[in-house]
């Protein structure tokens, strides 16, 4: 069976300097993997590759069995800044990725307008992003990322710059969306608590160049998650990630 | 209501320090401090404006016209070698050195050489704005071209934009802050610099209405072209302000952390 991503022993060098050297990853439909791994570890730089930004020295990048390597257009990323355009709209910004593929800017808006209330955003429509707050903005740019393709998201700590208490706010308003839209999610994440909540599969990314270590599987199921951050079975899989992370040191 | 009330007290300040001056100014050539015929007192330069306010008018159409066609010419060859500048290094470092070069001779000092050159009318006049409206234009945009935010870059160029379209959708935007703070300076320099041009040989213009009336030691006059001179280049400086205010909307609106207090 053909996964839904996948990349295959992918090596990236900047001159002499291997970053990251022979990473394998697979993605199913509807999964949500994160690559978690302190940082330095290349796992932007990873993403970057994915998204054709970058070409491997060795390796491919394969989009539902095809091979999309060093190819820009079929799969976006989110980061911790919100990279909103200050200047347009939160409108315009969501309905950016559309206008870039040739759609009509009325066409676009009307079509980015009927996601707004799915994602928390009413009201803001012919907002700036500087009137938003901190969780706002990084809702709006997920939206832009889905309106790109709802594909395949790669999100690079995208909660990171946030406060604890809206960042709690912000993971229980994502696995909720994350349940209606069934996105297919490759998620950066240096934090262990947000990467074993969140996700489906952890892949432990180490070392320089950076390396992947092993994979962990969540059991429960994402639906389930409610308080799972205070269970044993939350405590356990940390436990078992510090320890991997500790070796590697 | 708040903002309102202390916008007043902040108004109050320069009028009040504006009117100190001009009545310091009245007390010096009534009481003849200095002698009334070599400082006019603002009611006689006052009334000199309106005396000659018709001629004045049409001295000014002409400096205008000289200053609006420099200006316009001057903001696209500025605004097109920027975007060279940007999108081909050769060209960025060809010119750019160049262009600084030519900012370290004085307007003053090519303005005689340049009437020499195209004559009495009004080529030499808009030649010499668009060199000075051109070095504020071509740096600025050029910074804000290059000061584009690169993770948005990289992230639109991830959607598959174009070259062009991440011109359209980040550099240029990007650029207009710098552009309208330079077109600022750059409006008042190019009045100056038209008047500058005048003063060395020309039929018509405020430059020229001002040699005039100080070969005929015109005082009162003098003064109140010079006031005419200021007086537009405030309107022009205001006027790049109010189309700044239509061209960036989205700088208008209160941040969001301001706007929860």
């Amino acid at each position: 069976m053909t996964h839904k991503l996948e990349t295959k022993n992918i090596t990236i060098r900047f001159g002499e300097k291997t970053i990251i050297r022979d990473i394998s990853i697979a993605v199913d439909e509807g999964e949500l993997v994160s690559l978690l791994g302190v940082s330095g570890s290349g796992k932007t730089t990873l993403f970057n590759c994915i998204s054709g930004i970058y070409r491997p020295v060795e390796g491919k990048v394969l989009l539902d069995g095809e091979d999309i390597t060093g190819t820009t257009g079929h799969i976006s990323y989110m980061l911790q800044k919100d990279l909103l355009l200050p200047y347009k709209t939160i409108e315009d910004n969501v309905a950016l990725p559309l206008i870039i593929r040739g759609m009509g800017k009325k066409e676009a808006r009307a079509e980015a307008s009927k996601h707004f209330a799915e994602f928390g955003l009413e009201g803001t429509q012919k907002q700036y992003p500087k009137q938003l707050s901190g969780g706002m903005r990084q809702r709006a740019a997920l939206l832009r990322t889905w309106m790109f393709s709802d594909n395949v998201a790669l999100l690079d700590e995208p909660f990171s710059a946030l406060d604890t208490i809206t960042k709690g706010r912000i993971h229980r308003w994502y696995l909720d969306v994350m349940e209606k839209i069934r996105l297919t999610t490759v998620f950066i994440t240096h934090d262990i608590n947000e990467a074993i909540l969140l996700s489906d599969r952890i892949y432990l990314m180490t070392g320089k160049p950076g390396e992947i270590r092993s994979e962990i599987r969540i059991r429960t199921p994402r639906g389930q998650r409610e308080g799972f951050d205070l269970t044993e079975e939350f405590l356990e899989y940390k436990r078992q990630i510090m320890q991997e992370l500790g070796e590697a040191w | 209501m708040k903002r309102k009330s202390g916008n007043t007290t902040n108004n109050i300040y320069p009028i009040l320090s504006i009117l100190a001056i001009l009545a310091l100014w009245e007390c010096l050539s009534v009481f003849e401090i200095v002698p009334s015929f070599m400082l006019p007192t603002p009611a006689e330069t006052v009334q000199a404006f309106v005396h000659d306010f018709g001629l004045l008018m049409s001295h000014m159409k002409v400096t205008l016209i000289e200053t609006l066609v420099g200006t316009v010419i001057g903001i696209s060859i500025g605004f097109l070698s920027a975007v060279l500048m940007d999108r081909w290094d050769p060209a960025y470092k060809a010119m750019y050195p160049l262009i600084v070069l030519t900012q370290t001779i004085p307007a003053v000092a090519i303005a005689p050489l340049l009437v020499l050159w195209f004559g009495y009318k009004m080529l030499p006049k808009v030649i010499l704005i668009v060199l000075i409206t051109f070095f504020p234009i071509v740096i600025g945009v050029l910074d804000g071209f290059r000061s584009a935010d690169r993770d948005a870059i990289n992230l639109l160029r991830s959607m598959g934009e174009t070259e062009w379209q991440i011109f359209r959708h980040i550099k240029f935007p990007n650029a207009l802050p710098n552009f309208f703070s330079g077109l600022r300076i750059t409006v008042a320099y190019a009045v100056v610099g038209a008047v500058l041009a005048e003063w060395l040989g020309g039929f018509a213009g405020l430059g020229v209405y001002m040699t005039r009336v100080k070969k005929s030691f015109a005082y009162d006059k003098m003064f109140a072209v010079i006031f005419l001179i200021s007086i537009i280049s405030l309107i022009l400086i205001w006027l790049v302000n109010v189309l700044q205010k239509k061209c960036m909307p989205w700088e208008r609106e209160e941040p969001a952390e301001r706007q929860r207090k």
